[in-house]
């Protein structure tokens, strides 16, 4: 065993083995490493995340669903109402087309009356004129008798 | 065994197992084996045999440890560069996946040890753990094959465990000795010298006293982390050559040597794992160290 110039060259080489490493290997492994598990780390707190989110989502949907519920229980509500209100006024609307019908019937029917009426007038005082020509003969004229058949007729 | 021609002895062949392949300077007009002379001025050359190499002294480098050593940084630097580049917050996988949990690994250790702010400490902590791992892990190759493949093709001494030459391990550790002084003294400034003066027992007149217990305390620490490393593997390396020498003693040791080399290869899985941990932990306590002013 013996000391000699090997020494100094594993010195050397030493050196330049521990300055390469330190350069070019050490550094950008670590950096790796620290990303990674940066990179893990995010990942796990995104999923936290996610879980929460999940969890506040749900929260939301359901109470969504219920403010829903509540409002087409209103709708509903609101529909039958309208609907029943629809039927009231259409019934309103029935009865009050059924009572002008009616009213302009009797009117109609009042006018017929009046008017067969004043035919039988005339008819009758046309049947007593002609009575009375008969009874009085050629002594009564039409013409010069009108008012008096006139005030007949109307009186009657 | 079996390596070196049949007139080879069982301690020859531990020795041949434990011998770097040299590369160094012969000095001026020494002999050698084939009988010649070195020329003025010395001479580069490969070392053969002990005695060459203890010649050659400190004027001498180990091929196999410092091309093992590099080698197996520079794969180590491949491989993990290749993560870095690819590396995304993406979902990793396969080796991606791999590398990651050691970087985690080392990491946690630093941020458990280390409670400083200091960029190097982590980087420095994964180069030494899984670079010395790497070198350790050359301990679990059949001890024979890569240096008898290469004897076969000419290069006479092979030792492929970098971890077992103590060049290696203290190379590694003078360099964190050399780190634990420069943040000792950037972090602390005359803090530094207070501590090795005043402590432990604060009085100008123990000064000498203190310095002397304190410097030796300091400069025990890069030699007890280095010679550590060394020692362990130094030793499972001989467990391995001596179950290896087993074989040659006769055709009735094959079966035991065999599950002695499979049992020591599985028990030495942990302790390379645990050695080249240790040296990690111990490097990140001894700068946590010098980062804590008192």
């Amino acid at each position: 065993m013996n000391i000699n110039l090997t020494l100094i060259g594993q010195l050397i080489a030493f050196v330049a083995f521990v300055a390469f490493c330190m350069r070019f290997v050490w550094p950008p492994i670590m950096a790796a490493m620290l990303e990674r598990q940066n990179k893990i780390a995010d990942g796990l707190a995104a999923a936290d995340r996610a879980g929460h989110d999940l969890e506040l989502a749900q929260q939301q949907v359901a109470d969504q669903l219920a403010e829903a519920k509540k409002e087409a229980a209103v709708i509903v509500e609101a529909a039958n109402k309208r609907a029943q209100a629809m039927v009231e006024e259409a019934k309103q609307a029935a009865t009050a087309e059924a009572d002008r019908v009616k009213t302009a019937a009797s009117a109609e029917i009042e006018q017929e009356r009046a008017r067969a009426q004043e035919q039988l007038m005339s008819q009758v005082s046309a049947l007593a004129l002609a009575g009375a020509e008969k009874v009085l003969g050629a002594e009564i004229d039409a013409d010069k008798h009108a008012d008096i058949l006139k005030t007949l007729s109307s009186d009657s | 065994m079996a390596a070196n021609g049949d007139n080879q002895t069982v301690s020859e062949y531990i020795v041949h197992h434990l011998t770097n392949l040299t590369y160094g300077k012969l000095p001026e007009g020494f002999e050698r084996e084939d009988g010649t002379v070195i020329s003025a001025g010395g001479q580069w050359t490969l070392a053969h045999g002990p005695n060459e190499m203890s010649v050659m002294g400190f004027n001498a480098i180990h091929v196999d440890s410092m091309l093992w050593s590099v080698g197996l940084g520079l794969i180590f630097c491949w491989l993990f560069r290749r993560v870095a580049v690819k590396a995304s917050s993406d979902t990793p996988s396969g080796w991606i996946n791999f590398v990651e949990m050691v970087v985690e690994f080392v990491d946690g250790t630093v941020k458990d040890t280390f409670h400083g702010r200091n960029p190097l400490v982590a980087p420095l902590a994964l180069t030494i753990f899984v670079w010395v791992f790497m070198m350790n892990l050359m301990d679990l190759i059949p001890v024979d094959l890569i240096p008898h493949s290469l004897m076969l093709a000419g290069v006479e001494y092979q030792k492929i465990v970098p971890s077992t030459d103590p060049n290696i391990t203290m190379g590694m550790a003078i360099g964190v000795f050399v780190l634990m002084l420069f943040y000792s003294i950037k972090v602390k400034g005359f803090g530094f010298v207070k501590e090795l003066t005043l402590n432990p027992f604060n009085h100008p007149l123990f000064i000498p006293v203190n310095l002397f217990m304190e410097v030796v305390g300091l400069l025990a620490k890069p030699f007890s982390l280095g010679l550590r490393l060394f020692g362990n593997m130094y030793a499972g390396e001989m467990i391995f050559i001596l179950i290896a020498a087993l074989f040659s003693v006769g055709i009735f040791w094959m079966l035991p040597a065999a599950l002695l080399q499979v049992g020591w290869a599985i028990f030495h899985i942990l302790v390379i794992t645990l050695q080249a941990f240790i040296f990690m932990v111990l490097t990140i306590v001894y700068l946590s160290m010098a980062h804590e002013d008192h």
